[in-house]
C-alpha cells in the first residue's frame, strides 16, 4: 500500500455562524515533504482552510492528515501532527518566558522531565533563539519573535507545518533569516501568504483560492508568471519583480 | 521556572528562599499575616517579633532594606489614616510625646500602622523572592481553579500588549490634533477605550485560537513537582514561629 498523503482536503465546505460561505469545494492534496504556498487574495478562504486543517473548524467534505481523518476523537493527534503558526506572534506567545511558551505544547501532548527540556531546546536551536530561553516574548524584536512562535510549534514535532502570513510585518533582515530557517527544517509545510516572492523562494508548488475554491494548482514560478492569473484574482508581483 | 519578566516587585537572586517552591512561600506568607492581623493590638512585643521574623528572612533571602523601603511606600494612605486617628477620635484622652491624643484613637493607629506595615513588607518579601510566573505556579499547586490560573497568566502577558495598544491608539490620536485637557473633550479617549475592549475581546479569541491548537484543554502544564516535605518544614519556620508568638499573646 503506497504511503498516504500528508495532507488530504477533499471537497472542503464552510459557512461561519452568520451565513457567510467561506469555502465552497476546496480539494487539495499535499505529499509528504511538500513545500506549498496557499496564495489568494484577502477574504478568498485562505484561512479558513487553515483553521480546518486541525479541526477548529469543521466543515462539509473530507480532510485527512497522514490518512488521519481530522474528527473529534482523533483531535489531540491531528493538532499534534498539524501545527500552526498563527500571523500575530502576539497571539501565540502568552507565557512569561519563551522556555514556558515553547514547553507548552509539548507539554500538553504529554511531554515531561527530561524529555521536555530537550524537545525545548531542538526547537530553539533550530530556530537560532537558544540563548533567549529565559527572557520574556515581550522584550523580543519582531523576527526574534516571529522565530520563537514557530519554535512554539515545532517543539510540538509536527509532521505538517502551517504558516499563516509567516513575513508579514518583519524587516527585510528579519525576513531573510527565517527564510533560512525554514528551507533548514525537513518538513512538509503549507504557507499562507501574499508575498509572492516569499512563496517563490520557498515553495516550489503554489495552489491559488479565490472564492473558496482552488483556482489554480501547480508550481510556484508558472503561476507567479502568469500575469492575467495573479490580476484576475487581485494578485500583483512587487514593483520591479520579473519572472522571465 | 527562572524568571525572565522584569518585574518592578521582584528582585531575582538565588538564595534559599528565592529556591523555595512557590506553593510553599505563598502559603507561608499568606498564614503569617493571618497571625500578624489576629494578635491583639495591645500586644507591643509580638509585632517586634513580626518584625525580626521579617528581617530575618530578608537576611537569608539578601534583600536589602534600602530595596525594600520605597515599595513599601504603597502603604503611604494607611500611615495617614493611622496618624490622622488619634487626633479625630472620642473617649478618653492620654498625653502621647507631649500631645494631647484620643487614647481609643492612638490604639486604632498603632493597630493599623503596625499591622498593615507588617502586612505589606511580608507580601513584599513574597514578591521580592517569587516570580510573577512562579506565583501562578505557586496557585495551581495549591489547587487554585484552572480557569483562575488560565486567566491570570493570560492577564500577566496581555497586559502589557493591551498597554502598548493603547499608547498606540492614544498616539495617533494626538498626531491628529487630539488634546483633552477637560472632562468634556474625553469624548474621542472614551470611545477609544470601547475599540480597545473590543480589539482585546478579539485578540483573546485569536489566543484562544492558538492555544487550543497546541492542544490545550483548560489546564496550564506544570513541569515541577511537589515540595517535599523538608522545603514545607524549613519555609513554614518563620510562621510557626509567628504562630507561636501569637498563641503567647492571645
Amino acid at each position: 500500500m503506497s504511503e498516504p498523503p500528508a495532507l488530504l482536503v477533499d471537497r472542503l465546505a464552510y459557512a461561519y455562524p452568520d451565513g457567510h460561505q467561506a469555502l465552497y469545494g476546496v480539494s487539495l492534496t499535499v505529499r509528504p515533504g511538500e513545500r506549498v504556498a496557499v496564495l489568494g487574495p484577502n477574504g478568498a478562504g485562505k484561512t479558513t482552510l487553515v483553521l480546518h486543517l486541525n479541526g477548529v473548524l469543521t466543515g462539509q467534505g473530507r480532510v485527512e492528515v497522514a490518512g488521519l481523518p481530522v474528527a473529534k476523537p482523533n483531535l489531540k493527534e491531528v493538532r499534534r501532527r498539524v501545527g500552526i503558526v498563527f500571523q500575530d506572534p502576539d497571539d501565540q506567545l502568552f507565557m512569561p518566558t519563551v522556555r514556558d511558551d515553547v514547553a507548552f505544547g509539548p507539554a500538553n501532548f504529554g511531554l515531561r522531565g527530561d524529555e521536555l527540556d530537550a524537545r525545548v531546546k531542538r526547537a530553539l536551536d533550530d530556530v537560532g533563539m537558544a540563548g533567549h530561553a529565559d527572557r520574556s516574548p515581550m522584550h523580543l524584536s519582531g523576527g526574534q519573535r516571529r522565530r520563537v512562535a514557530l519554535a512554539t510549534v515545532l517543539a510540538c514535532d509536527p509532521d505538517i507545518l502551517v504558516l499563516d502570513e509567516p513575513s508579514a510585518n518583519l524587516e527585510p533582515r528579519a525576513r531573510r533569516e527565517l527564510a533560512e530557517v525554514l528551507l533548514g527544517l525537513d518538513r512538509t509545510m503549507l504557507m499562507v501568504t501574499h508575498d509572492l516572492p516569499y512563496a517563490l523562494q520557498l515553495c516550489p508548488r503554489a495552489v491559488l483560492i479565490d472564492g473558496g475554491v482552488v483556482v489554480a494548482d501547480g508550481p510556484t514560478r508558472d503561476l507567479l508568471a502568469d500575469a492575467d492569473l495573479l490580476a484576475a484574482h487581485r494578485l500583483e508581483l512587487p514593483f520591479g519583480f520579473r519572472l522571465d | 521556572m527562572s524568571a525572565g519578566h522584569a518585574h518592578p516587585l521582584h528582585r531575582p537572586g538565588d538564595s534559599p528562599v528565592h529556591r523555595l517552591a512557590p506553593q510553599v512561600k505563598i502559603v507561608a506568607a499568606v498564614s503569617a499575616v493571618l497571625c500578624v492581623v489576629s494578635t491583639p493590638r495591645e500586644r507591643f512585643w509580638a509585632f517586634g517579633v513580626y518584625f525580626v521574623l521579617l528581617c530575618a528572612v530578608w537576611a537569608i533571602a539578601r534583600i536589602p532594606p534600602g530595596w525594600l523601603a520605597p515599595r513599601a511606600l504603597i502603604e503611604a494612605p494607611f500611615v495617614v489614616l493611622a496618624l490622622v486617628f488619634p487626633f479625630v477620635a472620642g473617649g478618653p484622652t492620654v498625653a502621647f510625646l507631649g500631645i494631647t491624643v484620643s487614647e481609643h484613637g492612638l490604639l486604632s493607629g498603632w493597630n493599623i500602622l503596625a499591622k498593615g506595615t507588617l502586612g505589606v513588607l511580608a507580601s513584599l518579601t513574597l514578591a521580592a523572592t517569587t516570580s510573577p510566573g512562579e506565583l501562578i505556579v505557586g496557585l495551581q499547586r495549591l489547587r487554585v481553579p484552572n480557569m483562575v490560573v488560565t486567566i491570570a497568566t493570560l492577564m500577566m502577558r496581555y497586559l502589557e500588549v493591551i498597554g502598548d495598544e493603547a499608547r498606540r491608539m492614544r498616539l495617533a490620536r494626538i498626531s491628529r490634533g487630539h488634546d483633552p485637557r477637560f472632562l468634556w473633550q474625553v469624548g474621542a479617549t472614551a470611545r477609544g477605550v470601547g475599540t480597545l475592549f473590543v480589539r482585546s475581546y478579539e485578540r483573546g479569541e485569536r489566543v484562544h485560537l492558538a492555544m487550543v491548537s497546541r492542544g490545550w484543554t483548560g489546564a496550564m502544564p506544570d513541569h515541577g513537582g511537589p515540595a517535599g516535605r523538608a522545603a514545607w518544614l524549613a519555609g513554614l519556620a518563620p510562621t510557626v514561629l509567628a504562630a507561636v508568638v501569637l498563641g503567647i499573646a492571645l
